[in-house]
């Protein structure tokens, strides 16, 4: 178990800058997700901690050592890879066994952490088989045992889930955060999967063209999201923006409206903002509640029901032609073509100064 | 409909197998006749060529061709020559050729793609403009053995084994094996601790059969039919291998019977290696594509 600490992390290839200065702070015994859309580092910085990517500039420190030119093998992490990575010509035992067997380790320790890492993963009868004999669920557990029997500081998982199909993912995801309860290893995971990021996570990286856009606990960027991407990242249904016009500013809140919007009061949370201009608002779609005919401060006409049983989620289009989303309980079925009226806490609602 | 269906089926199965069986009758016409004429004395051989007889085991058979052969050439030195030779140099051929492509591959050096580019270059000089200048290089090269220090390589089974060790198109044919082996299994093995000489031993290698399979046929059939190299490097008899006996054996006589049992005798290794080989080098030419 160790600390990590990235310093103005950056990564060049050739001219081309994809990781533009990181800095992130890893506790002990904390599981960190990378999370963004497919192109943003996340792999990238994830390959620059295991060590199979050279760091161009800026520091990478495990356990208070600095260790940008250090083996991959000599920094104390262990990998579990996308594609599992497991050895086809040898046994699942050979494989877990392997960083044992590369370091000469005796023929009892092998053993004795070979069952270890087999009882943890519930795959004692599995341990003479041959990978090509497994399921995908069955090769990612020979992977993480692998990663297990090596006893590292750290352990890096880059989106160990997603050659998986729906139902196995969410086992596996339990299953990972449930090894992260019993090991109370530091653990570094990347994905593009917000929900993996929030039901895993103690603390979020967002990341998009290489740059850290917010750092913190899952439910803080849920309700506090830095900016719009964080704010339209995270959640499902994801984040409605409506464009705004800003009538009036004051210390703590920002009075914006528009043709579908009544003028409500936001608070800014300290972004700048000037009377005049268009800004962003965000509303979740859980949050929207109906209200009545001509009450409620959003207007406009049904285009879509779709009901999921727990919920009906209904797409409404704008006076501007935009589209919203609002999630509503599951007996509040709409037709389309009608007018649906949307009342909304405005506390619960973000102002953001950028458009989209 | 169901019956039809199984019928059509059962048909073309037949059609398959007649036609396959046709070309396979083809393909074995030479080698049966080889066989057959091996046992037969020169005269009934001539005459039975111009029947079915001559695919036939009929007439006066024995082992006569095969004893006056090997009494009048070292026929056992011969293939031992041949078997020595094509052994020793495709065993380390698939060595150094897998260690070249293996850092081809894997290893970040300066100069590599260029160095990759003019071996793949070597493909399309034929072996026939540089036999000349390459005897004239073995003639003078130095050796220490157990004889101690001497110069000039001819008459030795290391000068028709050293020049054919490297050859580009086994380098490229592991080169393309290895750069479809996942990256993934590399990176986790260096991850894992593994020396770069053990990713080769334990991880790819292990993972090459096909690739070795065919490699090693192509160069077993380069080597084994060997002629004009060591027609020009060696003179002595205790190096010879089976192709130059050939012609030599075709110059003492013209006894078609014992020609044709010595070709039958130097036929065996062929069929043996291939026979051990079979299943990998069929399932390697469906996975590279490369045929021999």
């Amino acid at each position: 178990m160790a600390n990590v600490r990235l310093r103005n992390i950056r990564k060049n290839y050739g001219k081309v800058e994809v990781i533009k200065g990181v800095d992130i702070d890893i506790n002990d015994g904390e599981f960190v997700v990378f999370v963004g859309p497919s192109g943003c580092g996340k792999s990238t910085l994830l390959r620059m901690i295991a060590g199979l990517e050279d760091i161009t500039d800026g520091t990478l420190e495990i356990d208070g050592t600095c260790v940008n030119d250090l083996e991959p093998s000599k920094r104390g992490i262990a990998m579990v890879f996308q594609s599992y990575a497991i050895f086809p010509h040898m046994t699942v035992r050979e494989n877990v066994a392997f960083g044992l067997t590369i370091k000469k380790a005796s023929k009892a320790e092998k053993e004795k952490k070979v069952a270890e890492a087999a009882r943890i993963l519930q795959m004692e009868n599995l341990l003479d088989r041959r990978p090509s004999e497994l399921s995908g669920g069955q090769r990612q557990r020979v992977a993480i045992g692998r990663a297990i029997v090596r006893d590292p500081k750290v352990f890096l998982f880059d989106e160990p889930l997603s050659n998986l199909d729906a139902a196995l993912r969410m086992d596996m995801r339990m299953e990972i955060g449930k090894l992260h309860q019993d090991l109370g290893a530091s653990m570094i995971y990347v994905t593009h999967d917000q929900v993996e990021a929030m039901t895993l996570a103690d603390k979020i990286v967002v990341l998009k063209d290489g740059q850290v856009m917010q750092t913190g606990a899952p439910m803080e960027l849920y309700h506090e999201p830095a900016n719009l991407f964080v704010a339209g990242f995270l959640g499902a249904p994801s984040m409605n923006f409506m464009d705004v016009t800003v009538n009036a500013v004051n210390d703590t809140t920002v009075a914006v409206s528009n043709p579908s919007l009544d003028r409500i009061e936001v608070p800014h949370k300290g972004r700048p903002f000037t009377v005049g201009q268009t800004a962003t608002l965000g509303v979740r779609p859980q949050y929207l509640q109906p209200a009545g005919d001509g009450a409620g401060k959003l207007h406009g006409k049904v285009i879509l029901t779709e009901r999921l049983g727990s919920e009906t989620v209904i797409e409404v289009v704008l006076a501007d032609g935009s589209k919203i989303i609002a999630a509503l309980a599951e007996d509040s079925i709409q037709s389309p073509g009608t007018a649906a009226n949307f009342d909304f806490d405005p506390n619960r609602a973000h102002i953001f100064p950028e458009t989209r | 409909m169901a019956a039809i269906t199984q019928d059509n089926h059962g048909l073309r199965l037949i059609m398959r197998y007649v036609v396959l069986t046709l070309i396979a009758i083809i393909f074995m016409f030479p080698l049966v006749f080889m066989v057959m004429s091996s046992f037969k004395p020169d005269l009934q051989l001539l005459r039975d060529t111009s029947s079915i007889r001559a695919f036939l085991p009929v007439g006066d058979l024995s082992f006569d061709n095969y004893r006056d052969a090997s009494s009048r050439v070292p026929i056992g030195t011969f293939v031992f020559n041949s078997v020595l030779v094509t052994g020793v140099t495709v065993l380390l051929s698939l060595l150094a050729c897998s260690l070249a492509a293996f850092s081809f591959v894997f290893l970040n050096w300066k100069g590599r793609d260029v160095l990759l580019s003019i071996i793949l270059a070597t493909l399309i000089v034929p072996f026939e403009t540089i036999a000349i200048p390459l005897l004239l290089l073995v003639s003078q090269m130095p050796w220490i053995g157990l004889e101690g220090f001497q110069v000039g390589w001819l008459n030795t089974y290391r000068v028709q084994i050293i020049p054919w060790i490297a050859d580009g198109l086994t380098i490229f044919l592991f080169v393309q094996y290895f750069k479809d082996l996942p990256r993934d299994l590399i990176e986790a093995s260096r991850v894992e601790g593994a020396s770069w000489l053990q990713i080769y031993l334990k991880v790819v290698m292990p993972l090459a059969g096909p690739v070795i399979a065919t490699a090693a046929i192509l160069k077993f059939l380069v080597m084994y039919n060997q002629y004009l190299w060591p027609l020009i490097v060696v003179q002595q008899e205790t190096y010879r291998p089976v192709m130059v006996g050939l012609q030599y054996f075709f110059q003492l006589n013209t006894a078609w019977g014992e020609i044709m049992a010595y070709l039958t005798i130097i036929t065996v290794p062929v069929l043996a290696f291939y026979l051990v080989l079979q299943r990998a080098f069929i399932a390697s030419i469906a996975s590279t594509g490369v045929k021999g």
